[in-house]
């Protein structure tokens, strides 16, 4: 009813996964619950404004002194609990089921690490690390394989939100969060940082990419695969690793290993550059090693101030990792 | 000029009396003055915050705007914040509260006037320091400005790896001190309500308000203290090597939100529980009954405030707490809402069967049962844990605290100005204007918050400075900000009424409501020993006794 009403990609009422799912159904009861309270109580207050508003044939004589009714107050502190007790059983319920569920053999690890301001995903298993862009593979209801993942953070409090597909964590430095998700369809499922981290935390976007299984098979051996050394980007390799470029950022397979910038050993395989905040386009990798304030004011990368030999360069390499 | 030498000594006299004036203010010890001062600094801090909301709405109109800084934007919504909640609303109330209970129990000032002194400055000093921010915030490193933390200053954010310069020191301290201010006027309240009322008032006979006073006082000492310490704490980590917070050292981000929330949820019923008191003397009055159920009104409220001590992590439902925390955090939050209900449920009592005066007082007092009961349903479905994990940190959760602060709280206080303001004027509120202030402001609250809820329910996080095109929300943040704009004009509206009421508005004599408490036996603008002679009282309304001889409320109390 609302999902119709307005179209977004972040809708809580379109949910794609089974944590987003239980909610949703949980949501529903209690929306009728309290709509059903709010249409009898504001009926009563209109009523009673209409039906003893002051009317100017009224004479001066005081309405009859009522100082109150036991029988009336129990009822009205009866009835309110009974329905504590209803709305706590349906909802204790479904805490238990979504925060307790056992993990299965087969699920996908996943470790998300906050940073300011952007997201690292590492698949502890698969030996995969990557940035902002989040793959898992699709859970078939008759073949479930769920993704868990753990929640660090590596500086302020982050929070994990794809509100199709999950409700959100928070990503606490020093305090491990998990959460859990088995979306049942494929496709690119939208969010962002949901708990304010600074600066740029509205810049703090998520894409949770849902792949079948083979496409996601596919990806998995993309993103093992070393990255190809192409010769035309010899002159930008050289000046990404004399730069202070592999201070932040880390190339698979080369000198640069830097761990506070996000991992650009497969950047081409991103649709977005700096956290979902610009389209992976030359132009704007461009744009955003010369001055990532133009796109993202605050971001933590400095302004490399290369000359425009050296820019030039260092995007064709950046291209070549594939 | 020398013709006119012999005029002189006039406006010499005049210049004296200016500054003699000014003078008797600043070193009053008067309750009612102090009220009006409290009053007057929280106006002035309301125009601030609202135009810093106004800013924020400017650039949220539409995707991608570029009206401020995000720097520029995270100082407003903390300010906004943090100077709505600490130096609007606290000192509004504490100030009617001031002005009111010495003259509503029959006692001549509360029962430290020179701490009452002493509280307000500090308040007031604790407003001027954050604001002075702008200014020092940069410190040596030429860092920052104001505070961009947001009003909870969750750790590590605080650190002063994240926040160098002076900023959040200057909030850290205007938290503090304004909070020594706070508690030692709860600790007079709670010393005034307990020890100086006049003979015949029991504390069963007391007005609701000085009875609701007395519990919010109480809450005070218990809910600020936490805050306070937290406060210390937080200085020890940035100037003195602690490591409380720094989750880099061991130290633990989830302690800062646990000692904050265990202040910032009470806060919410410190804030409402006066609001509710407004409307115990303003509902019965004109619905010309007295309030329905006098005992349970008084459960409900310490019930509320026993159980809204045991609520506060359920702003927390996202933070990684287990399934018991969750679990027992829901429950108690969902139970706070039966001695709310209770509440509602004895306003409608009393206006049933009423003749209701549809007066400005009482619009806003209509406004405000409507307004909260929507409030409290939608906190109902906040206190659902699972339904928080969707719905916490979203704009639903904004419209849900505006609604209680602004639909609730804001309203209520509203009604408290329009109708005790002939008592400290002797002059009434134009109704004229106030008619207008009242359906401006209800329309531009509606279309603002209302719509603002569905933002969060189509997955727009709170505190973004902008937002990516194309997810659902530009035409529903465009109409928020037209009704913020709505909410500004009527404010504007309000203060035009204020003055121009004060100047030329109509004599409003002793009792212009003919109400029954002993605020309204003495004269407008009270003396400054307020009572004559002591006054003794027989029942809850004195002055229905003396209207009514043939049937006096003692005889059914």
């Amino acid at each position: 009813m609302v999902g119709q009403a307005f179209s977004s990609p972040t809708n809580i009422f379109t949910p794609m996964s089974t944590p987003a799912h239980s909610i949703f159904g949980l949501s529903l009861f209690v929306l009728a619950i309290t709509a059903t309270i709010f249409i009898v109580v504001s009926a009563l207050l209109l009523y009673a404004v209409f039906k003893f508003r002051n009317r100017a044939d009224d004479d001066d004589r005081e309405p009859p002194q009522v100082y109150g009714s036991t029988q009336i107050e129990m009822a009205w502190t009866i009835i309110p609990i009974l329905i504590v007790v209803v709305l706590y059983l349906a909802t204790a319920r479904v805490i238990h089921a979504l925060q307790d569920a056992p993990e299965p053999l087969n699920a996908l690890n996943v470790i998300a690490i906050g940073h300011q301001y952007w997201w690292e995903f590492r698949y502890p298993k698969l030996g995969i690390i990557t940035a902002n862009e989040l793959h898992i593979p699709v859970s078939d209801p008759a073949r479930p394989r769920p993704t868990f993942m753990q929640l660090l953070s590596a500086d302020t409090d982050h929070s994990f939100w794809v509100p199709e597909l999950a409700g959100k964590t928070d990503l606490v430095p020093n305090h491990p969060n998990r959460m859990w998700m088995d979306p049942q369809h494929t496709g690119v499922f939208l969010g962002q940082c949901a708990q304010y981290c600074g600066v740029q935390h509205a810049k703090m976007l998520l894409r949770v990419s849902v792949d079948g299984s083979e496409e996601f098979a596919a990806w998995v051996r993309d993103q093992q695969r070393p990255t190809f050394p192409y010769a035309k980007s010899a002159a930008g390799r050289r000046v990404f690793e004399q730069a202070a470029c592999i201070n932040c950022h880390t190339v698979a397979g080369t000198p640069a290993n830097g761990r506070f910038g996000p991992d650009l050993t497969h950047l081409m395989s991103r649709a977005t550059i700096a956290s979902g905040a610009a389209q992976n386009t030359p132009e704007n990798l461009r744009l955003w090693i010369q001055n990532p304030d133009s796109i993202k004011p605050g971001a933590l990368m400095p302004a490399m101030k290369l000359s425009d030999t050296d820019l030039n360069a260092v995007v064709s390499y950046m291209e070549t990792l594939r | 000029m020398t013709s006119h030498a012999i005029q002189m000594p006039d406006a010499k006299i005049e210049t004296h009396i200016w500054v003699d004036t000014l003078h008797e203010w600043l070193t009053t010890i008067d309750h009612k003055r102090l009220g009006l001062l409290y009053i007057a600094y929280s106006l002035l801090f309301l125009l601030i915050a609202g135009v810093e909301a106004v800013v924020i709405r400017i650039q949220l109109m539409h995707s991608h705007n570029n009206f401020v800084s995000p720097q520029v934007f995270n100082r407003m919504f903390t300010m906004h914040g943090t100077t709505m909640i600490f130096f609007v609303v606290m000192p509004v109330l504490f100030g009617f509260g001031n002005y009111l209970i010495p003259l509503m129990i029959g006692a001549r000032d509360m029962a430290f006037p020179r701490l009452n002194a002493f509280s307000f400055w500090l308040t007031a000093l604790g407003g001027f320091l954050l604001y002075f921010s702008f200014l020092g915030g940069s410190g040596l490193y030429g860092a920052g400005n104001a505070p961009d933390i947001g009003w909870w200053a969750y750790a590590p954010l605080t650190a002063r790896a994240f926040s160098p310069g002076h900023s959040s020191d200057y909030w850290t301290l205007a938290l503090l001190v304004s909070g020594f201010g706070s508690i030692a006027t709860a600790i007079n309240i709670i010393a005034t309500v307990l020890c100086t009322r006049c003979p015949g008032m029991e504390l069963s006979r007391m007005p609701l308000l000085a009875r609701l006073y007395l519990v919010m006082s109480g809450m005070v000492l218990i809910a600020l203290t936490p805050l306070s310490a937290a406060q210390i704490m937080l200085l020890v980590d940035r100037y003195l090597g602690g490591h409380f917070f720094d989750a880099q050292a061991g130290g633990s981000a989830v302690l800062w939100m646990h000692f904050f929330w265990i202040f910032g949820h009470p806060e919410v019923y410190i804030l409402i529980i006066p609001a509710f008191a407004f409307m115990s003397e303003i509902i019965p009055v004109f619905s010309r009954k007295p309030i329905f159920g006098y005992p349970i009104m008084v459960a409900a409220t310490v019930a509320i405030a026993f159980v809204s001590m045991s609520v506060w992590a359920h702003h927390m439902f996202t933070v990684g707490m287990n399934s018991m925390a969750n679990s027992f955090f829901t429950i108690t939050s969902m139970v706070v809402g039966v001695p709310t209900g209770i509440k509602i449920f004895n306003w409608l009592g009393t206006m049933w069967g009423g003749r209701l005066q549809l007066k400005v007082p009482m619009l806003f007092a209509i406004g405000f049962l409507f307004q909260f009961l929507i409030a409290g349903l939608t906190g109902i479905m906040q206190a659902t844990a699972p339904l928080d994990w969707q719905l916490s940190l979203s704009y639903f959760v904004v419209a849900h605290f505006h609604y209680v602060i602004v639909g609730g709280i804001l309203f209520a206080i509203f009604a408290a100005f329009y109708y005790w303001f002939p008592k400290m004027t002797g002059r009434m509120l134009s109704e004229r204007l106030g008619k207008w202030h009242f359906w401006l402001f209800v329309i531009g609250f509606h279309l603002t918050f209302d719509l603002m809820h569905i933002p969060g329910l189509l997955g727009m996080p709170r505190r973004i400075y902008t937002y990516e095109p194309g997810r659902g929300w530009d035409t529903l943040n465009l109409i928020i900000t037209i009704g913020a704009f709505l909410q500004g004009i009527a404010i504007l509206v309000f203060v035009a009424n204020l003055f121009i009421s004060y100047f030329k508005g109509e004599k409003s004599g002793n009792d212009p409501w003919d109400a029954w408490t002993l605020e309204w036996v003495v004269s407008s603008p009270p003396p400054v020993y307020n009572f004559a002679s002591i006054p003794v009282v027989a029942s809850r309304r004195p002055l229905w006794d003396e209207k009514h001889p043939e049937d006096p409320d003692s005889r059914y109390e």
